[in-house]
């Protein structure tokens, strides 16, 4: 894996798109790996009960697969800084977790990516990751 | 004062007490950061970045995941914000929505690092109208230290704690000649016995309005007793189906499962003299205006739902 440098990126850079399908598997191991053991992310039959379609991402997970489109696409070297996220609709058991995303911000190297993540009930978590890039070499 | 003016008055005085208290450390985190535990975040994720690993750095969004209580009970201190979430249940505000997360980072923690959590709560707002019932939104903060007491990350996170405008009901499995192909609409209306008449009758394209057997008194939303002479004893009228908008919101923010914004919600007047709430349709928002002749049709939302929606209709 190569990381972008400063250089190579600036405000318009375009993040290629990715996307995430949200299997029962996927939504249950992400939310145990965050020590999140509230039913409505792994029991179906409670999360239905309480008025959900399905079992649904946890906040902690959405968090780290917002870090890791950016950081897919940044590479290793890159450090962010921090991610503010804007919640909106549930990511669904069974639906497609899309994300896009823009570089609006770019000084000294430090850079802020504006990050959208769609399910098919809309957004699902809109907001921006701040990180740092190397220098590099110019040319 | 009234019973909402009380409740009110008591949680922005428990808001306040709250806020004073300031930071509030919890107790340190069960286990250091630790190998394992990043490695099965990243392989649940699918980060395949390889630079936690080999340099034995936590991923920055797990820095919330160090802290959590997991299955262990009372196993944490008590913090600033159960105080507040209680007492917001206890004042009918028992749905829970997170809305915001905003996380910045001061530097990666190396494998070893005990992290503490110390939150402190900020703010509340409230009583608001939004698409999921009135509602108050709480914000606290969380400083995440190691042992040094050298903060090493921090969170904004708020949450909307709000009074369920519709709750879904228990029902009983209904037999269906075929397998359902329709999505389910994610938003159920409350059926109880109060209200099966009215949702009944959507299904069968009758506007039905509740009315007391005794007094003949119209009430909508339907309710057990009679307000002007208090008889239990109900029955239905059918309304003719017209209406007026007597007032209207359009709702762009936030999402609302299963619809698209903007979309408009109407207060309708009807002639038999009740109001009723519903969405106005088929007509271009900027041309929605109060007192509009109004004619209500009959959605069907998924396999089993009905909603009544309100067109335009002749003056």
């Amino acid at each position: 894996m190569r990381t972008l440098t400063a250089h190579e990126v600036t405000t318009g850079t375009a993040l290629p798109p990715s996307s995430v399908e949200l299997t029962p598997t996927m939504v249950i191991s992400t939310a145990l790996a965050t020590m999140d053991f509230t039913p409505v992310h792994h029991d179906t039959a409670l999360a239905r009960a309480q008025g959900s379609k399905d079992i649904f991402l946890n906040i902690l997970t959405t968090m780290g697969l917002v870090e890791r489109y950016v950081t897919d696409w940044a590479g290793p070297a890159a450090v962010i800084g921090g991610i503010n996220v804007r919640l909106g609709v549930p990511a669904y058991a069974g639906d497609r977790l899309s994300f896009e995303g823009t570089v609006v911000s770019d000084a000294d190297g430090r850079f802020t990516v504006e990050v959208r993540g769609r399910v098919s009930l809309g957004d699902h978590a809109t907001g921006t990751v701040t990180l740092t890039l190397p220098a590099g070499r110019a040319g | 004062m009234t019973r909402e003016d009380r409740i009110h008055e008591e949680l922005r005085e428990l808001a306040a007490k709250q806020v004073a208290l300031g930071e509030v450390r919890g107790v340190p985190a069960a286990d250091p950061v630790n190998v394992p535990m990043i490695r099965h975040w990243l392989a649940a994720m699918g980060d395949a970045n390889p630079v936690y690993l080999d340099q034995g750095l936590a991923p920055p969004a797990m820095a919330q995941v160090w802290t959590m209580q997991g299955l262990r009970t009372g196993a944490r201190g008590r913090s600033p914000v159960d105080d507040m979430m209680t007492a917001l249940d206890a004042g009918g505000y028992t749905g829970v929505v997170a809305t915001n997360c905003e996380q910045t980072y001061h530097r990666y923690v190396r494998v070893g690092e005990r992290l503490t959590a110390a939150t402190r709560f900020t703010d509340l707002a409230g009583p608001k109208r939004t698409a999921l019932g009135v509602g108050y939104f709480a914000t606290w903060n969380i400083t995440w230290y190691v042992e040094d007491d050298e903060p090493v990350a921090e969170m904004l996170f708020r949450v909307l704690k709000f009074r369920p405008a519709e709750r879904p009901a228990e029902r009983p499995a209904e037999p269906s000649p075929e397998p359902s192909r329709r999505e389910p609409y994610p938003l159920r209306p409350a059926t109880n016995q109060d209200t099966a008449f009215f949702w009944e009758g959507t299904k069968r394209g009758e506007l039905r309005i509740q009315s007391c057997a005794d007094c003949g008194e119209l009430r909508h939303p339907p309710g057990p007793l009679c307000p002007r002479c208090r008889s239990a004893d109900r029955t239905h009228t059918l309304a003719t189906g017209t209406g007026t908008l007597y007032s209207y919101v359009v709702h762009h923010h936030p999402p609302v499962p299963g619809r698209e914004a903007p979309f408009v919600v109407g207060v309708v007047e009807l002639p038999e003299g009740v109001r009723i709430v519903g969405n106005v349709v088929d007509c271009p928002i900027e041309e929605v205006t109060i007192g509009m002749p109004l004619r209500v049709t009959y959605r069907s939302m998924d396999d089993r739902l009905v909603l009544p929606m309100w067109t335009p209709g002749e003056a």
